[in-house]
């Protein structure tokens, strides 16, 4: 929308200012993720900019927060652990959330709306509630305190995640397709991997990243279902902040800042081949 | 298509009598019974799946907040004298010394503390009294010796004079039956009284309904703000043209992709006292003190609305996308002012979106537990602190899980309401 010429004054007035307040409300957003990343290579031990920082003084940036995070093994095993729970939690919720939004978008599935609530309802009850529960029933089932627990948890925090994505992939979806194959003499395993899987891949991968995003992003289920032994990297950067706030959570947030935007871009690159390849214009 | 048409063709000459019909619609049926159940089975694994690991913990959660068998488990032959007990007057001997007995064996077994516990949440002082009373029974021989003589009642009261009152005895009462709506009554400030009947708790003891209406209150202010600051935005990225709004776009994903715990740090780098900006406004002369910014609610508001924002702008944005520019031009054309054209064409259009992102965002901001625990301090709790504090350190269990229950009801209510405006269907993410 641009201003029309004719505007009046008081028009133009009043369209300059919602633009300032609209870029005002994007600096509102954009700035608390931006600002951590130079605030990560403070030499000293503070949360603001030092006076050497803001006068782009060398010695006054430090890869030191970087390094002591590097060196630290609480850190590095909290990252091993997170990579582990995040990967097998992706992997279980993936394959059950693909077969089953498979299912979902046949128009001879019974109970559709009442089953798609069900599977959604992770994404909508409140975490505490859920890990709350968990606690109780996974400590009757010996699941407590195991990775195996934690994984089923975040698995199934990811499932409507990958349900979404997956299912709204499959609308439009050439069913022809697969009964073409089927005449053709192929069965329905070799069909999903060679005729459907093709073309709902963009789906499955992008909901396969939410769950990831998910699972990674925890912090709730683990303070509740796991041990000491499961710490992960929210896990860790929550006692940071509780306990003795170090700058060190600085290197880890822009670590994990940096994946975010690799993640936005891997997201956005699949949302376009997505659209290219089911034929919508950008 | 066409060999499909060809052996239907075939099939139907010559008419079929009406065995051969009865038989082709029952293979027909068949066949449509079949491919619902493939599709069920496709389903099947993940609804196993979500019921084991996600509804049956809720489920248990449920379960505890009704459940309560302690009381009943510990002293049950105290539970089943007061059956008949009518709460008028005090009960007889023999419940006194069937009380006594039990509390001496629980002292001998250190399993008093549990009950005695329980009991306190009921009548507070119980936890003393009942302690008191069971150290001084069980010396040696006295309990044998008071039973002989049939001074049981007169012993304890002589031991604590509250026992010459109702109330701990109403307060065992009440607790008695393994099912009971106590810890929901608790959760929402009212108790059993000494008559059995539900009423309010004393004024000091009354804090749920008040962290109830606050977190109300609070979600819905974080909803207002999110909706001022995210309709014109939405607006912008509506309109701008593809180009330009791709990469504001980017400005308003870029957070909500960024880690709840990341975002929630800035905040904290960003307002504490020694803080980003404290810093700036101290150096442009505008306050002179610093100012206090977190571990209160002020901060807890900011750094919610800053995370729930993006969940109110990318509903708008997607209303907002399929609106004509045309009906707006035609307003204007039509001699109708900004302000009026606005309230009267653009406004009314965008309500499905209002309604969808208000909801989605309330709902969220209701259960948030991450971000008031690290930035609310004391005024900035919400009822999932209270949840997480009953769990991690009163461990009141019960009186957690009624929370959530209560938690729990109101989400699924407005995510009933969501369903029906929006449908789940559409709900889309990223």
């Amino acid at each position: 929308m641009s201003l029309p010429s004719y505007a009046t004054p008081l028009e133009r007035v009043g369209f300059h200012s919602y633009r300032l307040y609209c870029f005002g409300v994007l600096f509102f957003l954009i700035m608390p993720v931006l600002i951590i990343i130079p605030l990560s290579f403070n030499a000293e031990p503070y949360f603001s900019f030092t006076e050497g920082m803001l006068n782009l003084d060398s010695s006054a940036f430090s890869l030191r927060w970087y390094a002591d995070m590097v060196n630290n093994p609480q850190w590095v095993n909290a990252l091993k652990n997170s990579i582990i729970i995040a990967s097998a939690s992706t992997l279980l919720a993936t394959t059950l959330g693909t077969m089953a939004a498979l299912g979902l978008s046949r128009r001879d599935m019974p109970l559709r709306n009442a089953v798609m609530a069900l599977l959604i309802s992770p994404m909508i009850v409140p975490v505490i509630i859920a890990a709350a529960g968990m606690y109780f029933f996974y400590t009757s089932l010996g699941l407590a305190q195991t990775y195996t627990g934690v994984i089923l948890a975040h698995a199934v925090l990811g499932i409507p995640f990958v349900v979404i994505t997956v299912t709204a992939t499959l609308t439009g979806f050439d069913h022809s397709l697969t009964r073409a194959s089927a005449n053709l003499g192929a069965g329905p395993v070799y069909t999903f991997f060679k005729v459907t899987m093709p073309l709902i891949r963009p789906g499955v991968i992008s909901g396969g990243l939410f769950a990831f995003g998910t699972s990674f992003d925890e912090v709730v289920v683990v303070l509740f279902v796991s041990g000491a032994e499961q710490r992960t990297v929210p896990r860790q950067m929550w006692s940071g902040i509780r306990e003795q706030i170090s700058p060190t959570i600085l290197a880890v947030a822009t670590l994990l800042i940096v994946m975010s935007v690799l993640l936005l871009i891997t997201l956005e690159l699949l949302r376009r081949r997505n659209a290219r390849m089911r034929g919508l214009r950008e | 298509m066409k060999y499909e048409a060809i052996t239907t063709s075939t099939l139907v000459e010559p008419p079929l009598d009406i065995d051969a019909r009865k038989r082709l619609k029952q293979q027909l049926r068949q066949a449509e019974r079949w491919n619902r159940s493939k599709a069920f089975l496709l389903v099947v694994p993940l609804l196993l799946f979500v019921g084991i690991t996600f509804v049956m913990p809720i489920i248990e959660m449920l379960h505890r907040s009704v459940y309560d068998p302690l009381v009943a488990d510990s002293l049950p032959r105290t539970v089943a004298a007061l059956k008949q007990w009518d709460r008028q007057q005090l009960p007889e001997e023999a419940i006194y010394a069937v009380l006594a007995e039990e509390l001496v064996s629980l002292q001998e077994q250190h399993e008093l503390s549990k009950v005695a516990g329980r009991l306190n949440s009921e009548y507070s002082g119980m936890r003393s009294l009942l302690s008191k009373s069971a150290r001084r029974l069980s010396r040696k021989d006295t309990i044998t010796r008071l039973i002989d003589t049939g001074s049981v009642r007169t012993a304890m009261i002589d031991i604590d004079q509250r026992w010459s009152d109702i109330a701990p005895w109403a307060a065992i009462k009440n607790l008695s039956s393994r099912y009971t709506l106590s810890y929901y009554l608790a959760a929402l400030d009212m108790r059993y009284d000494e008559n059995g009947e539900i009423s309010a708790q004393p004024e000091q003891r009354q804090i749920y309904k008040t962290l109830l209406l606050k977190t109300f209150a609070i979600s819905a202010l974080i909803t207002a703000l999110c909706l001022i600051l995210g309709y014109p935005l939405a607006h912008l990225l509506a309109t701008l043209p593809e180009s330009r709004s791709n990469l504001l776009m980017i400005m308003v994903l870029l957070p909500f992709w960024t880690s709840l715990l990341v975002r929630t740090t800035s905040w904290i780098v960003l307002l504490q006292t020694e803080g980003v900006i404290n810093d700036v406004l101290i150096h442009l002369g505008l306050i002179s003190e610093r100012l206090r910014m977190i571990h209160n609610m002020f901060g807890t508001v900011i750094a919610m609305t800053h995370i729930l924002l993006p969940f109110m702008v990318l509903p708008l944005y997607s209303v907002m996308k399929n609106i004509s520019p045309s009906y707006m031009r035609a307003a204007r054309s039509l001699g109708a002012k900004p302000g009026y054209a606005f309230i009267h064409i653009y406004l009314p259009q965008t309500l499905p979106g209002i309604g969808a992102g208000a909801i989605l965002t309330f709902i969220l901001s209701i259960g948030f537990y991450i971000t008031p625990a690290l930035v609310g301090g004391r005024s900035g709790q919400m009822i999932s602190n209270f949840i997480a504090y009953h769990m991690q350190t009163s461990l009141n269990w019960g009186l957690a899980a009624a929370l959530g229950g209560i938690l729990l009801a109101m989400v699924l209510l407005l995510y009933s309401v969501y369903n029906r405006l929006v449908g789940i269907n559409n709900l889309k993410v990223g």
